[in-house]
């Protein structure tokens, strides 16, 4: 017998009687009035920052005003051409990568994550090794909590995807943090606001 | 192998009355955060519940959920390897590796890749591995072992790290700046992510359901080095699958509150396949689970998610070190874990506990900790594995409390001893003297008192 086999036989001999799986109640859940003024409370104790913009091309605009001199993506809306091209990046040209704009699906007032997939990320490596990331975000897609969040999507839809909650950080020396471990310094959110949609 | 026992290695550590201090309130301080962030779930509480219920549910169908994740898992792309024990999965590591022939490589955080000694089974090989997470390259550096399943370089102060820093990385000598020291590990790892060609990380949790896993980081680390190399391998142990998607609704929102305080990791990746080009490999080791799944007093310690809120608690882990337990697991959870991988070896660990139950209180999958810690001394003074000291201890207590004369007597003894002439117990041959005085006596026990005042 190989090992795959006598590890499932060992774990089906010893395995307790049958428990039953629990029924998370939603209403036992917390309720935020306002999803949105939670989020970004919790994404600034956490590092982060959000923008309040009226629209897309309020972004488009503040991504032609960043300084072009330094290596700047702007993965929102590409053309095919464009995906094709970033998709084929490796590691070694995205070394200097600066700055990076992609959008989120959807976030969590709780926590201040945001779900980014593959498909919006092109790149898996993109908004990992970049040094500045920002997330576009529509306010009527901030759920409450992470129960609501994957309800909201299929996590298998994409091949990756990552829920992101502020800028890279660690606090391995002496418990002290610090901001802009491996992955980004900084984390800024666009959030969409809904009366302009 | 093992030279001191944590009674022992515990008095080192304590010599260093003030580093001693400085470990206790740091460690207590990440443990009043996770208070905080705890206290603002109003439904915590049901939350460890249903934590709990998933564990349990998972584990009374654990074959099951294995079957239908490896089926899932093959089907999305990614080649599952099963290794009955460390020996076996360092050998499917080395042999993915030999493979392909490659030299860089790079590691984010894994417990059980700390359980199976892999890095220093790749070493004999001629192959090194460089740590990613900032705590475990510093003790990588330092030639030491993580002290804390989160927190690895915990037991170390800043000017440790920038002297180790200073020797390797050739950063500024003194300059003991945590941003300054950050900024500089951050340069050095850079340049292995960029060049790596192998990447293994760990897993927090496998989803039956979808064939996926995830891997929960504040640093970036396991995704810089997933998303670089063409090879990725990640490891985990049998109890880390779930049952659904959705059951990571209930997991991630108390892993980072009860490891850190935070209400999340910084990033919480879901794998499901390999990027375009790329080798997806998943070991699935049991090394000893499936036996204490067998175990019906012991088998809830494999609902334990890593969180380390029971080590953050614990008065005796933050008052002896990580280092003191002598394991890649320590603090109250590792002494429940480790007599099952070894019981001899580590049959001090169960005794390493004042049993106060804090370890259990503040558990999000609800794992009755202390009394597991309880427990495993029975099943040890029986196999005849006790502690020499504590076996002569507790015979001296058994025949004094089972003699009321010889009970009395000895009540007497001891409150003139400590009138007449406390030297003889405040000094170094008395254990309970270490680190405090003894208490003033009473003038008369609570048998005498009760004698002349019953009436």
């Amino acid at each position: 017998m190989n090992s795959r086999d006598r590890i499932l036989q060992a774990a089906a001999e010893n395995q307790p009687a049958q428990r039953d799986l629990p029924v998370i109640g939603f209403e036992r859940l917390i309720r935020y009035d306002e999803p949105a003024v939670v989020f970004e409370q919790v994404l600034t104790k956490i590092g982060g920052q959000l923008v309040r913009v009226k629209n897309l091309e309020e972004v488009k605009k503040r991504f032609a005003e960043a300084d072009q001199e330094k290596f700047c993506v702007d993965a929102i809306d590409c053309t095919e051409e464009d995906r094709l091209k970033i998709q084929a990046w490796k590691a070694t040209d995205l070394a200097l990568l600066h700055t990076l704009y992609i959008r989120g699906s959807f976030g969590v007032a709780e926590n201040s994550a945001v779900w980014v997939d593959e498909l919006a990320m092109v790149n898996r490596l993109l908004p990992f090794i970049c040094e500045h990331l920002f997330i576009v975000l529509e306010e009527k897609e901030i759920v409450p909590t992470m129960h609501h969040a994957y309800q909201k999507t299929d996590v298998s839809r994409t091949g990756f995807g990552s829920f992101i909650a502020g800028p890279s950080k660690t606090a391995d020396i002496e418990q002290s943090l610090v901001i802009g471990a491996h992955g980004p310094r900084s984390l800024t959110i666009y959030l969409i606001e809904n009366d302009a949609l | 192998m093992k030279v001191q026992d944590h009674a022992q290695a515990a008095a080192q550590f304590i010599k260093d009355e003030e580093r001693t201090d400085w470990h206790d309130e740091t460690l207590w301080f990440v443990r009043q955060k996770r208070d905080l962030a705890a206290h603002g779930i109003p439904e915590w509480e049901q939350l460890r519940e249903w934590a709990s219920q998933i564990k349990d549910h998972t584990l009374s169908n654990l074959s099951h959920y294995l079957e239908s994740f490896e089926q899932k898992a093959i089907a999305n792309g990614i080649r599952v390897h099963w290794a009955a024990d460390g020996e076996e999965h360092n050998k499917i590591v080395h042999q993915i590796i030999a493979d392909h022939d490659l030299k860089r490589i790079v590691k984010s955080k894994s417990m059980l890749t700390e359980e199976c000694h892999l890095n220093e089974y790749l070493i004999q090989k001629g192959i090194s591995v460089v740590d990613t997470d900032l705590g475990e390259r510093i003790v990588q550096l330092r030639k030491e072992a993580p002290s804390h399943i989160v927190l690895p370089a915990i037991h170390l102060k800043k000017q440790d790290v920038s002297d180790t820093f200073h020797d390797l990385l050739d950063t500024e000598k003194g300059n003991n700046d945590p941003q300054y020291l950050t900024e500089a590990a951050r340069q050095h790892l850079r340049d292995y992510f960029i060049a790596s060609e192998l990447a293994i990380t760990g897993v927090n949790f496998a989803i039956a359901e979808t064939g996926g896993f995830v891997v929960c980081t504040n640093e970036g680390n396991a995704d810089m080095g997933a998303h670089t190399a063409n090879v990725h391998i990640a490891c985990m142990g049998i109890e880390k699958i779930i049952p659904k998607a959705e059951h990571l609704g209930v997991f991630l929102r108390l892993l980072a509150r009860s490891a850190t305080g935070q209400p999340v990791t910084t990033y919480s990746s879901h794998f499901h396949r390999p990027r375009e080009g790329q080798e997806m490999h998943l070991v699935i080791v049991d090394n000893g689970r499936t036996r204490q799944l067998g175990r019906a007093d012991f088998r809830n310690s494999l609902k334990c998610i890593r969180c380390a809120a029971c080590f953050n608690t614990c008065p005796v882990y933050r008052r002896s070190g990580g280092h003191s337990y002598h394991t890649a697991v320590a603090g109250p959870i590792g002494s429940i874990l480790n007599p099952n991988l070894d019981m001899k070896a580590n049959a001090d660990l169960p005794f390493a506990s004042t049993l106060c139950g804090s370890c259990s209180n503040v558990c999000p999958v609800k794992i009755d900790i202390h009394e597991q810690l309880y427990k495993w001394r029975q099943v040890i003074v029986q196999a005849g594995y006790a502690p020499v000291s504590k076996k002569l201890g507790m015979e001296g207590m058994a025949a004094v409390l089972s003699s009321p004369a010889l009970y009395h007597f000895s009540g007497k003894m001891g409150r003139t001893t400590l009138k007449y002439a406390p030297f003889l117990v405040n000094n170094g041959f008395n254990p309970w003297y270490k680190q405090r005085d003894m208490p003033a006596p009473p003038a008369e026990s609570f048998g005498e008192w009760y004698q002349k005042n019953r009436s």
